[in-house]
């Protein structure tokens, strides 16, 4: 028995097929729902913990590679350094759960690391390297 | 009842003088009304913090023994502009590093650059110099490797020849498959975000619009230390359409600054890189608006919601310098995070930073309140509507006429 943190992205196209339910079927894993987005007219985001034998999980995981679902493993740690960021904000735009978000009456950016997935969407994007990513 | 740039002063240098920002002056304005405002307040001050390309600095290095004439020169490994005197060398904020892949494997990351460099220096920090000269009489050495510190250098001061801008574009990504890569940020195809990059009601030229106060030799903030208008920036553009309170309704008026590099501050001036773009310098800048009279303070007292932006496709219109625009949006729009373009909700992000926007104005204030700084009366206004400058762009007159 092996049991692996994934996080999954789903492209727009497959968000309402039920592929998770196809994959418990069809190769006897179970899985825990540690946090589930849809994004309007972005994408769906899925992080699971998945377990079973290693041979099914594997399987299971071709198996999502091959509709185009991207695996990415719940890893690493995500901090922002407080003294590089400038609260420009433009990160807010690429995170997907709003753990980077604007407080709109002050205009700051907040970080919740607990509601960060991990998806690195605004490491590349910020412009002074405030995001960084510890393994 | 008007005041002049000498009675303000006399205040300031007595403590006297009645000091607010940009976001407090449209309150008091609201409240009491022009007139009283204007007989009240002495100066509005200002601030923006935000990526700004054409900056650089121009420094002294002194001279070596034996002497050296640099014909090429490296910090950081990112080259310098050295067709100057012998030790004299300008770093340009947008250059990167020679052996930089740069878009080779795009986007490319643009981690450091020459913005990092004037980061490194103002923070204190050595910097490694290499220079290369071919040799003369008078400078008879070729080579030189060695370690440079700002606070061992005669002269360092930036001199950007173009800050502020006056209002900007909205960029958005029309295309529908393609997410860009350009100096406004990342933008996502189908319009999926939409990217800012003004302070708004607290930008410096926006509380200005017609250039009545700001001019060469209004004494500034400028990456926290002082600095100067020194001459309308690069692509100065006051003949822009105009909303009836003055304010431009496309990027219109610029400026060119310069300051003391040993003054300034790092959290002040700030390398930054641009995915798959190149890298630059953020600045925080702020300018004090002087209130001689109520015309003025009515400027200052404009708000987000009258300033409007166009906004403008990357993907197509602005690199082919189409002149056409997707509309216009006013800044507390764009400050809600979200705007609507052709019916489709699109989410905004800010390049330019608020928050410091407001700490800037609000350091300058402070400055005043306290008698450290006065202002700077120009000696000459900066070019406004009337005086015929514009911008134009390049007329092609190729010397060989072969198909491209
Ligand atoms: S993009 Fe970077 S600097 Fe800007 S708010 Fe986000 S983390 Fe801070
Ligand atoms: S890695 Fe960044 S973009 Fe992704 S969820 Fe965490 S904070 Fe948001």
């Amino acid at each position: 028995m092996i049991s692996r943190r994934l996080v999954l992205h789903f492209p727009l196209a497959i968000i309402d097929k039920p592929i998770i339910c196809q994959m418990v079927k069809d190769y006897g894993i179970t899985f825990n729902i540690l946090k589930a987005n849809i994004i309007p007219n972005k994408e769906g985001l899925l992080i699971l913990e998945v377990s079973g034998k290693e041979k099914d999980v594997e399987s299971a995981l071709e198996y999502l590679n091959r509709l185009n679902v991207q695996i990415d493993p719940l890893a690493q740690d995500i901090k922002r350094n407080d003294e590089k960021c400038t609260h420009c904000g433009v990160c807010t735009v690429f995170c997907p759960t709003e753990a980077l978000a604007i407080d709109r009456a002050t205009m700051e950016v907040d970080y919740d690391a607990g509601k960060c997935i991990a998806c690195e969407a605004c490491v590349k994007v910020c412009p002074t390297q405030a995001i960084e990513v510890y393994f | 009842m008007a005041k002049t740039y000498a009675e303000i002063n006399e205040k300031i240098r007595k403590g006297k003088a009645v000091v607010v920002t940009a976001e407090e002056i449209i309150d008091i304005v609201d409240q009491k009304g022009a007139k009283k405002a204007a007989e009240e307040v002495d100066v509005v001050t200002t601030g923006t913090f935000g990526p700004m390309c054409s900056s650089g600095a121009f420094l002294n290095i002194g001279h070596t023994k034996p002497r050296l004439k640099i014909q090429k020169a490296w910090l950081n490994e990112v080259m310098a502009c050295c067709g100057l005197a012998a030790v004299d060398m300008y770093i340009g904020c947008t250059e990167s590093p020679v052996e930089d892949p740069l878009n080779k494997v795009f986007p490319g990351n643009f981690s450091y650059g020459g913005g990092h460099v004037i980061h490194d220096l103002v923070a204190g920090k050595d910097i490694r110099l290499q220079a290369e000269a071919y040799g003369t009489d008078c400078y008879p050495r070729k080579k030189l490797d060695s370690w440079l510190n700002i606070k061992d250098l005669n002269e360092a001061f930036l001199f950007n020849p173009r800050n502020a801008y006056q209002n900007y574009n909205v960029a958005v990504n029309a295309s529908n498959d393609r997410t860009i890569y350009t100096y406004l940020g990342v933008l996502r195809p189908n319009f999926g975000n939409a990217n800012y990059c003004s302070a708004g009601q607290l930008s410096p030229l926006l509380n200005d619009p017609l250039f009545k106060t700001i001019g060469i030799g209004t004494r500034i903030f400028l990456g926290g230390g002082t600095g100067y208008v020194v001459w309308q920036g690069t692509q100065h553009n006051p003949e822009v359409p105009r909303s009836e309170n003055g304010c431009v309704r496309m990027p219109g008026g610029t400026i060119s600054v310069l300051g003391d590099l040993k003054q300034m501050k790092p959290e002040w001036l700030m390398g930054a890189s641009f995915i798959g773009y190149g890298c630059t310098l953020i600045v925080g800048l702020g300018i004090p608006i002087p209130i001689l009279n109520e015309e003025i303070v009515r400027y200052t007292a404009i708000r987000d919601e009258e300033i409007y932006a166009p906004i403008m496709d990357y993907s197509i219109a602005y690199p082919q310098r189409e002149p056409k625009t997707l509309g216009e949006v006013n800044y507390k729009e764009l400050k809600t995070g979200k705007i609507t373009i052709n019916g489709k909700t699109v989410p905004t992000g800010p390049l330019s930073s608020y928050p410091k926007a407001r700490k800037v104005a609000l350091a300058l204030k402070e400055r005043i309140q306290k008698g450290k700084f006065l202002l700077g009366e120009p000696v000459q206004l900066l070019p406004s509507v009337g005086s015929g400058y514009t911008f134009k762009g390049f007329v092609e007159r190729p010397v060989n006429k072969v198909e491209q």
